[in-house]
């Protein structure tokens, strides 16, 4: 069982407390998660959260159940990197006067798709958004000019295959929801293996 | 008077709604929820609940137990006992965190509990206030569901949502933390609505015919089929239609611990306990089966032993009701995810019906066996010092399997549960997943108040009982008609027991030493006796079990008895050891 990396997306209640109960999923397991993020979602009252752990799929697939079996959870959804479109953003301050002196730190900036957020007169804090190949790229790229300070946002995915929550939300508000909601994707993934 | 306050939707007609507090409309959401018994133990924080109670005394009782793990330990026994959901009331700070063990316990065990417990004022939240502690964050690990309600317009509603929840799907523990100023707070009441429904929950799911068919394909196609039962048979309420599913099948059938009881015990299908002390053929056997169904039950390690040594030849067929335990120890080739009492009639209508007798006189060849080596002498012994085993056998004979048993843990848990014979559901009572030592005396309480029609009997060992033993106080106040009987071998024996096996005999820490058992009952005005004679020891039993009361009945039996069949810790089930 190779590792990989893995996003989860989960949409939750707006329930205070969710967060440790999610969250202790994977810390009773030794599991490090590498980043985190809630968000509101395009429905009013649903909580999304995007959360990245490298790990073996068997791995994932339990823990998303444990996600999903949680009362305020509604669904969750595991994603490799293919099949998402996700983003970070990530901040770097440097010197301004290193910057005014050189010309050429100005053009890597610009070759790295960074934007000036802050300019004063002793610092100069430069936004990227990308992936973690390219926010990591320009660390290494500012460091030698005196790269102050380095911060990275956690990761916000939109998986490419989803068709949002508002029509799954509908079904769990049923009563006697359809059989996509009333049964886990992992039985139907089974299907497949009695489909031989 | 506000208990006579109409309830449910008393709103709908008149125009002013009623005036309540917080605390009263607790008491109301309680009366609609059936509840009759509460455990509890009051406090500063919770002050206010018990001002309620008091006048709600006629309709619900209260029991003062001596230690708020008692009062939970004691629910947990009223709920596996009556089948209904157990209630405890306890203070903030202290009196909330003894309740953590009881949950953690009630969540691996699946057993329907709410907990209510007293929290500070609201605008002392988190100023480490007079006994304030984070009782939702602490507890979030150990239940199914837990919430804070600092108003009390919540609670109505809070209180539905928590015996929903308690009670449905696999069940588990719920914890409602309610700050004193919303069980002062007056408020408009609208009455009490039940809740029914979560959009963010689903308890049961709407189960799959194609997997059913498929199931009873491959049971159908099995020579040497073999089914495990856990305890969803008893939670689903299902132990008809899984007898006739065996019946109609024919398959042996082998329980977990917390599955004993979902079939009798006597039943000629039932070929006893799977597991680490379980018996010597259904663990044998389960690496020779062919189609291996497993019903309402986790594949605990306990019953596993080494995975990767697991009935890696059998075609696996998994029910339950939890989707996260599909595949999660056991990779299913048939997983059902539903509901026992639904799936079971379903599978036994598509089942042909077979005897699978040669199969089945294997297990019987292999009890032969463990009876030979093991059962005999345990239950029949030659040696002069008493057997756990004997005592066992002797209650078997002189109540005929119709008590309700309660154990604590350790060895006389396992040769309890072994040799006990039980002829209705829901009469094993014990803590199987968390292996709780000081669970049996208060779960026994609990039982004895959730089922006064039946004469229950808590066997526990020396160490366990002075676990816990404060609730002899309860069992004084409340006149509870429990039998404890405690099989005392002055040692921790089953770490004695790992530690002979395991840690060269070096005996480190389990040499415990007791009081004077029948003289502390006494002066609890229980009556009692001790017995360290196999002569005295059936009149003994029969004075127990005759006793109108509460009795202690200590046994003292051989210090450096055995548990066997043993699976040893890392080996595979096949590798049991009779001795």
């Amino acid at each position: 069982m190779s590792k990989q990396e893995y996003t989860i997306t989960v949409y939750t209640e707006n329930q205070v407390g969710l967060l440790t109960r999610i969250a202790t999923i994977f810390s009773r397991r030794k599991i490090n998660v590498d980043s985190l993020n809630t968000s509101p979602t395009e429905v009013e009252g649903i909580h999304r959260f995007t959360i990245v752990i490298d790990e073996a799929e068997e791995v994932v697939r339990k823990l998303v159940r444990q996600i999903e079996k949680q009362v305020d959870v509604l669904r969750a959804f595991y994603n490799t990197g293919e099949e998402i479109v996700w983003q970070e953003m990530a901040l770097y301050k440097v010197p301004t006067d290193e910057i005014a002196e050189k010309v050429k730190v100005e053009r890597l900036l610009r070759e790295h798709g960074a934007r000036a957020v802050v300019i004063r007169k002793d610092y100069t804090v430069f936004e990227t958004t990308g992936h973690r190949e390219e926010t990591d790229n320009l660390i290494k790229v500012l460091a030698p000019y005196g790269l102050i300070e380095f911060v990275r946002s956690a990761r916000v995915a939109i998986i490419k295959a989803s068709s949002g929550f508002h029509a799954m939300l509908r079904e769990f508000e049923e009563r006697d929801p359809g059989e996509g909601i009333a049964e886990n994707e992992y039985l139907a993934q089974n299907q497949q293996v009695f489909a031989m | 008077m506000p208990n006579t306050l109409q309830l449910g939707n008393a709103a709908a007609e008149a125009p002013a709604l009623p005036q309540i507090s917080g605390s009263e409309a607790l008491m109301h959401a309680l009366l609609h929820e059936g509840v009759d018994t509460i455990f509890g133990y009051p406090g500063g924080a919770i002050m206010p609940i018990y001002d309620a109670l008091y006048d709600f005394g006629e309709q619900m009782q209260h029991v003062l137990v001596r230690h708020e793990q008692g009062a939970i330990h004691a629910a947990q026994g009223y709920a596996r006992a009556a089948g209904k959901t157990g209630v405890v009331f306890a203070t903030s700070g202290p009196g909330a965190t003894n309740l953590v063990t009881g949950l953690a316990d009630a969540l691996i065990d699946s057993t329907p509990v709410v907990c209510i417990t007293g929290q500070v004022f609201a605008h002392l939240l988190g100023t480490d206030a007079f006994q304030e502690t984070d009782v939702v964050n602490i507890t979030t690990p150990v239940t199914k569901w837990n919430c804070q309600v600092t108003d009390a317009r919540e609670i109505p509603a809070a209180l539905a949502k928590a015996f929903y929840i308690a009670s449905s799907g696999r069940p588990g523990p719920v914890l409602i933390d309610i700050t004193k100023n919303a069980q002062l707070q007056v408020f408009d009441y609208e009455g009490y609505t039940p809740c029914s429904h979560i959009r963010s929950y689903r308890p049961k799911p709407i189960v799959r015919r194609q997997y059913v068919e498929l199931a009873a394909e491959l049971i159908n196609s099995a020579e040497r089929p073999f089914v495990l039962f856990g305890q969803g048979v008893i939670l689903g309420g299902a132990e008809a239609e899984f007898k006739a599913f065996i019946e109609k099948s024919g398959i042996p059938a082998a329980w977990t611990l917390l599955g004993l009881g979902a079939l009798p015990t006597e039943h000629p299908l039932n070929v006893g306990m799977l597991g680490m002390h379980g018996n010597y053929g259904p663990n044998v056997l389960t690496n020779q089966c062919d189609v291996l169904i497993a019903i309402g039950m986790r594949f605990d390690d306990r019953v596993t032993g080494r995975l990767d040594k697991y009935a890696k030849q059998a075609r696996v067929i998994h029910l339950d009701i939890d989707p996260a335990e599909i595949d999660k120890n056991v990779k299913a080739e048939v997983p059902i995810w539903g509901d026992c009492k639904e799936v079971l009639p379903m599978l036994t209508e598509l089942v042909q019906p077979r005897q699978h007798e040669a199969w089945v006189a294997r297990f019987r060849e292999f009890a032969a066996e463990e009876y030979k080596e093991v059962i005999g002498p345990e239950t029949h012994p030659q040696s002069e010092v008493l057997t756990m085993g004997e005592v066992i056998r002797i209650i078997n004979e002189q109540d005929g399997g119709e008590q309700i048993l309660v154990t604590d843990v350790g060895q006389h848990q396992m040769v309890a549960t072994r040799y006990i014979r039980l002829n209705h559901s829901r009469s094993n009572i014990t803590s199987g997943g968390l292996g709780t030592m000081g669970f049996g005396l208060p779960a026994a309480i609990g039982a004895a108040l959730g089922r006064p029609d039946k004469r229950v009997i808590t066997v526990i060992g020396d160490g366990g009982f002075q676990m816990t033993l404060q609730e002899l106080g309860t069992v004084m106040q409340y006149k509870v008609p429990v039998k404890i009987l405690i099989l005392n071998n002055s040692f921790l024996g089953m770490v004695r027991q790992w530690q002979e096996l395991f840690h060269q005999r070096r005996y480190s820490f389990v040499d415990i030493t007791s009081p004077d058992f029948v003289t502390l009952a006494s002066a609890y005005g229980i009556p009692g006796r001790s017995v360290a004679q196999r002569a005295d020891l059936e009149a003994a039993v029969r004075e127990m079990l005759e006793a109108p009361g509460a009795y202690l009945l200590e046994v003292k039996v051989g210090k450096e008895n055995n548990v066997f069949p043993m699976v040893p810790q890392g080996c595979g089930v096949a590798e049991i050891r009779l001795k």
